[in-house]
């Protein structure tokens, strides 16, 4: 093991981390708000929208995560209306269209774990919330919402944890994430295995930190599941003799 | 001269003619009922009677396929639909059952709110009420129903008979024109009936308008002011409960209490 090198990597890949985490957390910011909208269609009793929410998940959940990312980035352009529309100089770039791809990626898989949590929804605290006058918007957002998370979050702490990994196909269509300075270097030295070996140490270390955070959330959101605080301990009379 | 003072015009609660059905079975048959100021109802029935059916379609949490609710005076409108019936207006629906307090078998309280944050939640957001108050009201309902000392507790935390107490809390905190009771006290295990029927005799005698759901026929004969007794569908007995108690015209009804 040649130290020197091994440093001189992990310096080089410490200052891909910014990329990485930057693809990971915007799709997954924008994975939440379309994972909820499709949970949402899928549990609306609404025909139409049930049956585009199950075949979007047919689709993207059947499909693998790389052909998706190349059909946006190479597939799109082949287009020449997309390539003259508004949206091309979004499309055209490599960081936006692994964004997208694995927006909508995400958005399948977190969907079902929000529809999971939202039907884990006990029907009585929704009953008494209705019987007390709330309205529909206000019934989810103060009781079905909350309710549904605490549900949700141990499985979406998976999803996350995987969309880390995941933005390492990014690297396939030129983005330098972990992994594509990773190949950069191993192309220019032929030393592969220091430098996976120090990949794959800040993916985990990212994760352990990830997955810390996680825990942290459920924690605090769920001081119900716990014992109660110990009560005030009872003061005995006599006891001071 | 002080003449007496005559019975209000408007009844608390008035149901004209309630029909539901689910599916072919025809539950409810067009059952109607006035409940004055005050009145505590008593209703009894054996299981399938239509007894819950017809307290939950009170504050429309089944909907009637024919019928009419009014509470104090504001009758809930309902529109014909090619399925049955529905509201006309769900914000009407939200307003009038926030002036019924329910109270179910199941307790319901909300499991990832404190009893406190329990009773003072549609107080603050559905009536728009200042926090500091609810707090102060919410926490003279719990000495009243004397679970002062838990009210930092989540719901799992209390035994049945506490959370059905902190349930009744929760309704009382919205000021409601009349209390729906459905079967409070059957989910309890027998020691922690008395104390939730205690807090429901308390607030009989403080004159709150009261409808019970209930298998206890002690609550039944010596706190309700009024017994109904439905079976299949229909009003069998209707009457005070010394009367009927007595001697009641209701072959059922006599083989009812007999049990």
């Amino acid at each position: 093991m040649d130290f020197e090198f091994t440093r001189d990597t992990f310096l080089s890949l410490i200052a891909a981390v910014p990329m990485t985490l930057s693809l990971a957390a915007t799709s997954i910011a924008f994975g939440i708000v379309l994972a909820l909208l499709l949970a949402l269609a899928r549990i609306s009793g609404i025909l139409p929208l049930d049956w585009f929410a199950r075949l979007y998940l047919f689709v993207f959940r059947g499909t693998p995560l790389l052909v998706q990312i190349f059909l946006i980035y190479y597939g799109l352009s082949q287009f020449p209306a997309i390539r003259h529309s508004f949206v091309w100089p979004i499309l055209r770039q490599p960081y936006w269209c692994a964004i997208i791809a694995l927006t909508l990626n995400t958005g399948a898989y977190g969907s079902e774990i929000i529809r999971g949590g939202l039907l884990s929804v006990p029907h009585g605290q929704v009953e008494a919330a209705r019987a007390a006058g709330m309205s529909r918007f206000k019934l989810f957002r103060r009781i079905v919402m909350p309710l549904a998370i605490r549900q949700a979050l141990p499985g979406y702490g998976n999803e996350m944890i995987s969309m880390i990994k995941s933005t390492s196909l990014a690297s396939i269509i030129t983005l330098m994430d972990i992994t594509g300075v990773a190949a950069k270097i191993i192309s220019e030295t032929y030393r592969a295995i220091e430098v996976f070996v120090v990949a794959g140490a800040i993916y985990l270390a990212i994760n352990f930190a990830l997955t810390r955070l996680v825990q942290l959330v459920e924690y605090r959101l769920s001081p119900h599941l716990r014992r109660p605080p110990p009560a005030a301990a009872p003061i005995i009379e006599g006891e001071a003799l | 001269m002080s003449a007496a003072i005559p019975p209000t015009a408007t009844p608390a609660l008035s149901v004209r003619d309630l029909h539901k059905s689910f599916g072919p079975v025809e539950v409810l048959k067009g059952i109607s009922l006035d409940a004055q100021e005050g009145d505590v109802v008593s209703i009894l029935g054996s299981s399938g009677s239509g007894k819950s059916t017809f307290l939950r379609c009170i504050n429309l949490l089944e909907t009637p396929d024919s019928g009419e609710v009014t509470v104090g005076g504001e009758t809930i409108r309902m529109q014909t639909t090619k399925s049955g019936s529905r509201p006309a207006d769900r914000r009407q629906v939200d307003r009038m059952r926030s002036r019924l307090g329910m109270v179910f078998q199941s307790f319901n309280l909300w499991t990832h709110k404190t009893v406190l944050e329990n009773i003072i939640e549609a107080p603050i957001h559905v009536q728009g009420r200042s926090r500091a108050e609810c707090i102060e009201e919410a926490e003279a309902l719990l000495a009243k129903v004397g679970i002062a000392e838990k009210r930092n507790h989540y719901p799992a935390h209390l035994s049945g008979g506490q959370q059905q107490r902190a349930a009744i809390a929760r309704a009382l905190a919205m000021r409601p024109q009349v209390m729906l009771f459905d079967e409070p006290t059957s989910a309890l295990d027998p020691e922690l009936v008395g104390e939730v029927l205690r807090v429901m005799r308390a607030l009989a005698e403080e004159g709150r308008t009261m409808l019970v759901v209930t298998h206890e026929m002690g609550f039944a004969r010596d706190v309700s002011s009024r017994v109904l007794f439905l079976h299949k569908g229909v009003v069998e007995e209707d009457g005070k409960p010394q009367d009927v108690f007595a001697n009641s015209r209701s072959e059922r009804f006599r083989q009812f209490i007999s049990q």
